[in-house]
């Protein structure tokens, strides 16, 4: 099939577009997670976002709105938590990662009819995005751009220093349980392009790949989300080509590209360096 | 007492059940140049969170420029500890004066003229306004110091507190904060903290020796009993509090009777 027909197919376009709408949240909010150095939080909500997803098939509701929710409340929870008692986040983080596994392991087993469909919300299923999870992708998109517009200025302060944020009148504790909602509801958008077991590589790949060669943090989340674009795209090329799952020919498309790119940046800072000193 | 710019009245601390500060009084004017000095732990940066008001007082009153403390945030330039920061961070230095700007009705990514030029008038201040298209992560630890007291002053405060702006820096370097910070002017009050006696330059008019307790003194240089009460408080013979009880009286003893 040549790339024109292949772009023909409905399902071809909607993975596509699934990928765009996944980059632009991902790389705005995986650019705040990673200077934020809310990584292994992000892992913790991102797991804890199966709970949501047993809850959903439990009741038979539906998975994204049910999921999102669910999320956004951990979330809350785990933000909460940590501010009172912060010497123990990364152990919170821990029991409710772990909580969050086993609630969803536990509500599908006990739901009727338990089906494969299961092992996409672990490993992904981008190929099999509908036209009304798209729409929501795309609402969930532009509330998140429109949140982190308006909240820019106290955003940038805040990531580049909370204490005088704080010391400036910035609602430090407020903006930062909304910023772990937004990653509640960027992982559970995740959860269909490539799973719950390899959002943190979308979430932290891009990012950081981006934050060695920008100079601001606005552009330092357009930069993950090109990235996290090109990822996705040569993902879906190389699981086509070579009839892989999808899910995890992106994050290995997204692992060689960083290896390649920081090996080429590492090189070249060497070279530089020795030829300067032997001028 | 109309011109006292802090008051701090029988202030105590505790960390859960650690107390880190007891009963300290404090009053610092207009134009003061405190040094607080004291050893590691001994609760000078609690002093200063609670000027600022990220951290509340346990017991006792404090008030900056007559108000509970934060209620002023722009008249007051707070410079935190700098080895605190993300590495990394992507931002020059003109996006990092930037973020000084107060908590306002202005949104948005992107800043306007008149920010900028309050940016650049701050960077002259500190006199590093030739780096402000440098990232912020390139600079000396002296440089970045100076941008973060740009930061600060972008306000136009009356309060400057900074957190132990020399440490991790180059002789050459702290020399330039220290005559940076002396030519703020005489009506900019600054509250320096330092667990380095050497520091207490001739602009300094006030010093604090804070351990648990505080001593304090309109002199730039610190006292015997300040001394003791900083050095001292290791041993557990050591007689802090009888110390305490000679020095609430004026002038410390010179040679501290040993019970």
């Amino acid at each position: 099939m040549s790339i024109l027909q292949l772009l023909g197919e409905s399902f071809v376009q909607h993975a596509l577009l699934a990928a765009l709408l996944v980059s632009i949240a991902c790389g705005a909010i995986g650019a705040l997670v990673v200077v934020n150095r809310l990584v292994f939080m992000a892992g913790g909500i991102a797991h804890t976002a199966y709970g949501g997803v047993g809850l959903a098939f439990y009741t038979g509701l539906p998975v994204l709105p049910i999921t999102g929710g669910f999320t956004a409340l951990a979330a809350l929870l785990l933000g909460g938590l940590s501010r009172r008692r912060r010497e123990r986040t990364d152990t919170l983080i821990g029991v409710l990662w772990a909580a969050g596994m086993a609630m969803g392991v536990i509500l599908i087993d006990l739901s009727p009819g338990y089906g494969a469909d299961l092992m996409s919300y672990l490993f992904g299923s981008i190929l099999t995005v509908s036209t009304p999870v798209l729409w929501l992708m795309a609402i969930v998109d532009g509330l998140i751009l429109a949140l982190l517009t308006y909240y820019f200025r106290d955003i940038l302060s805040l990531s580049f220093d909370p204490d005088f944020a704080r010391s400036r009148g910035i609602p430090v504790d407020g903006l930062t349980l909304m910023l772990l909602v937004l990653v509640a509801e960027t992982v559970v958008m995740l959860l269909q392009v490539v799973g719950l077991i390899m959002v943190m590589a979308l979430l932290t790949i891009p990012p950081y790949l981006a934050e060695r060669h920008t100079r601001s943090l606005a552009g330092m989340m357009v930069a993950s989300s090109l990235w996290s674009l090109l990822f996705c795209v040569s993902g879906l090329w190389l699981a086509y080509q070579t009839n892989l799952s999808s899910g995890a020919s992106i994050v290995a498309t997204a692992c060689a590209i960083y290896l390649l790119f920081a090996g080429i940046q590492n090189a070249w800072r060497w070279f530089t360096h020795v030829a300067e000193r032997s001028a | 007492m109309n011109d006292a710019v802090i008051e701090i009245q029988d202030v105590s601390y505790a960390y859960d059940t650690e107390p880190v500060l007891e009963h300290v009084d404090l009053t610092v004017e207009r134009g003061e140049f405190l040094a607080i000095i004291g050893p590691n732990g001994g609760g000078k940066t609690t002093l200063l969170r609670l000027i600022v008001g990220l951290l509340k007082p346990t017991h006792g009153r404090i008030s900056v420029f007559g108000k509970p403390p934060g209620r002023e945030p722009a008249r007051i330039g707070y410079v935190p500890q700098h080895g605190n920061l993300a590495p990394g961070f992507p931002a020059t230095v003109e996006q990092v004066v930037l973020m000084g700007l107060p908590h306002s009705r202005r949104h948005g990514p992107t800043f306007w003229s008149d920010e900028r030029a309050l940016a650049h008038e701050a960077l002259n201040r500190t006199g590093v306004d030739a780096l402000a298209g440098q990232p912020f992560a390139a600079l000396s630890g002296g440089q970045r110091q100076r941008v973060l007291i740009a930061r600060a002053l972008i306000t136009r405060p009356e309060l400057v507190l900074l957190d132990e702006p020399l440490s991790n820096i180059d002789p050459y370097g702290r020399q330039c904060i220290v005559e940076t910070l002396t030519a703020l002017g005489a009506d900019i009050t600054i509250v320096m903290v330092s667990h380095d006696l050497g520091i207490t330059a001739s602009a300094v008019t006030a010093v604090a020796a804070v351990n648990r307790y505080l001593l304090f003194k309109r002199s730039p240089h610190p006292t015997q009993a300040m001394l003791e009460l900083m050095y001292g408080v290791h041993d557990p013979n050591c007689p802090v509090r009888t110390q305490m009880a000679h020095l609430t009286t004026e002038d410390a003893p010179k040679d501290a009777e040993r019970p």
